[in-house]
């Protein structure tokens, strides 16, 4: 289980944040652009600092203000897809995908093993000496998520992995999404825009407006929000579950 | 009647006429104006090719062959080449974490180091070469403490490989610093993510990515100090074989034999050629990689 008790003080807003997300659930992050979303992604992969508060994954700090904790984010093993992908270009996909076993230091045997089966799951093992760069957009949201997968993260961060992609190929994306991040079993947050992500990958949602949750539900109930007044969208108590 | 009526309809005319008049005014002026760029294209081409050139017609072959045996040719030839590579791997191996720290990181005072990093390139060699020689000279302010442990620098080989270092570590630190900028922080902080130390993450994500750049300015940096002239004649003085680098020994020569002269400044020529050919293939490459 993830939790998370976090404040940063952003440029025009100050970003506060509490919720817990359960093994096995995926939380969807929605919002306007600049809302403070990805930024929540990055203080809980440890790219960048909060001011105060308590990250804990399993029980385990990952920060604590108080403790003066702040574990780097190298050993924090949690999965992050970028909403770039970040993929290494001057690396093929398959050495972009043993990129994380490499840095444990697993062996060459092992490697093999686990990227030939990660990549044949994912349907990319024909094109795995093909440089990273070269390869089409639904190819890249593939081989960056089967680089964040196989290295058994705790937990999976996806900042808004079907934007890159075109609207025919993004529903096939849900489906196959939604089916890989549950097989994991461990707490995922997705950051997007779309409110069809968020109906279809989803089991729970927070509306995210000016670095607080404005709103928190089902993820099947989301396609009411658009509805909900603003005046109406006060801070609730965050569900948990 | 008749002329009056002409002379209306000259001023007066159809409005196709007039298009057709503003349409042939304007091509003449297109004409006229590509014309004028192409007359300064080969004018500025004729500049830069005509010198050169002359290098390459007024040798004699026989002679420049025979002057590739010349001591002093192949005493400053080898001086050059060695100073040379000697001062880029310097270069290379102080300036990629000062450009990195520069391209990366903010800190007190960030714009004044920058400004001293390029204060080389703006410096009169002669006064680079004062400068060193205040420093590290006998009785310069480094150089007098040196010298008291019976180390001296100016007037040797390493002064040389001083003032390259000095004047051409800004052509490299500059382009390492672009390169660098370029790199995606998000290639950083993926790397990060996926368990890689700061150390593993530059050696294997940032500096392949950013490698084109960092070969091109160190090819710059090459040739900048194959062709450094005032400060080591000011710093590290004019001895054949110990200090003498090409272009004091193309100095040296023209008060002798222009033969010699003549064949060392051609040798620099095709170095520079091939210098600007590797650059530019290392660049497009470098933006290539960058689109993708």
């Amino acid at each position: 289980m993830l939790e998370i008790d976090v404040e940063k003080q952003l440029r025009d807003f100050k970003l506060e944040v509490k919720s817990e997300v359960a093994n096995g659930e995926i939380l969807m992050l929605v919002g306007d652009n600049g809302c403070g979303k990805t930024t929540l992604l990055n203080l809980i992969a440890g790219l960048i600092s909060p001011d105060s508060g308590r990250i804990a994954l399993d029980g385990r700090p990952l920060y604590d203000s108080d403790l003066r904790i702040r574990v780097a984010p190298e050993v924090r093993n949690i999965g992050y897809v970028f909403q770039s992908y970040a993929l290494f270009p001057h690396m093929s996909v398959y050495d972009n995908v043993a990129f994380g076993l490499r840095t444990r230091r697993v062996s060459r045997q092992e490697i093999d093993f686990l990227v030939k089966d990660h990549l044949e799951a994912a349907g990319l093992w024909e094109i795995r000496r093909a440089k990273a760069g070269s390869i089409s957009g639904g190819q890249k949201q593939r081989v960056a998520l089967a680089r964040a997968l196989i290295i058994e993260p705790q937990l999976l961060l996806l900042d808004e992995p079907l934007s890159a992609l075109d609207v025919r190929k993004q529903a096939a994306m849900r489906r196959d999404l939604r089916e890989r991040i549950h097989s994991c079993g461990v707490p995922s947050i997705i950051v997007t825009h779309d409110l069809r992500d968020v109906a279809c990958i989803g089991d729970r949602a927070c509306l995210i407006e000016k670095g607080k949750i404005a709103l928190s539900g089902e993820a099947s109930d989301v396609m009411g929000w658009g509805g909900v007044p603003d005046s109406e969208r006060t801070i609730p108590s965050v569900s948990t579950s | 009647m008749a002329s009056n009526q002409a002379k209306i309809g000259y001023i007066i005319r159809s409005p196709e006429r007039d298009q057709e008049a503003i349409g042939i005014s304007a091509r003449a002026k297109e004409m006229a104006l590509k014309m004028g760029l192409a007359l300064m294209l080969i004018l500025a081409m004729a500049f830069i090719a005509l010198p050169v050139a002359s290098l390459f017609i007024k040798s004699p072959i026989d002679a420049t062959i025979r002057s590739l045996h010349d001591p002093m040719v192949m005493d400053a030839l080898k001086l050059s080449l060695m100073t040379s590579a000697l001062t880029t791997s310097i270069v290379v191996l102080m300036g990629t974490p000062v450009a990195y720290v520069n391209a990366r990181f903010h800190y007190f005072g960030k714009e004044i180091a920058d400004s001293l990093i390029d204060l080389p390139v703006i410096m009169p060699p002669a006064v680079a070469g004062i400068a060193l020689l205040m420093a590290f000279g006998r009785m310069g302010i480094l150089g007098h403490y040196l010298n008291a442990f019976g180390i001296s620098i100016a007037f040797t080989t390493l002064a040389v490989v001083i003032a390259q270092v000095f004047v051409s570590s800004p052509f490299y630190i500059r382009q390492a610093r672009t390169s660098f900028e370029d790199v995606d922080l998000a290639f950083e902080n993926a790397a990060r993510t996926l368990g890689a130390s700061r150390v593993y993450t530059f050696f294997h994500v940032i500096l392949p990515i950013a490698c084109n750049g960092l070969i091109s300015g160190a090819i710059m940096a090459f040739a900048r100090s194959l062709g450094e002239f005032g400060a080591t004649i000011m710093f590290a003085g004019n001895f054949q074989g110990r200090t003498q680098t090409m272009p004091l020994a193309i100095y040296t020569a023209m008060q002798g034999d222009l033969s010699v002269s003549l064949c060392l400044a051609m040798i620099l020529v095709i170095i520079s050629f091939v210098v600007i050919v590797l650059v530019k293939t290392l660049t497009r490459r470098m933006y290539k990689n960058a689109r993708d």
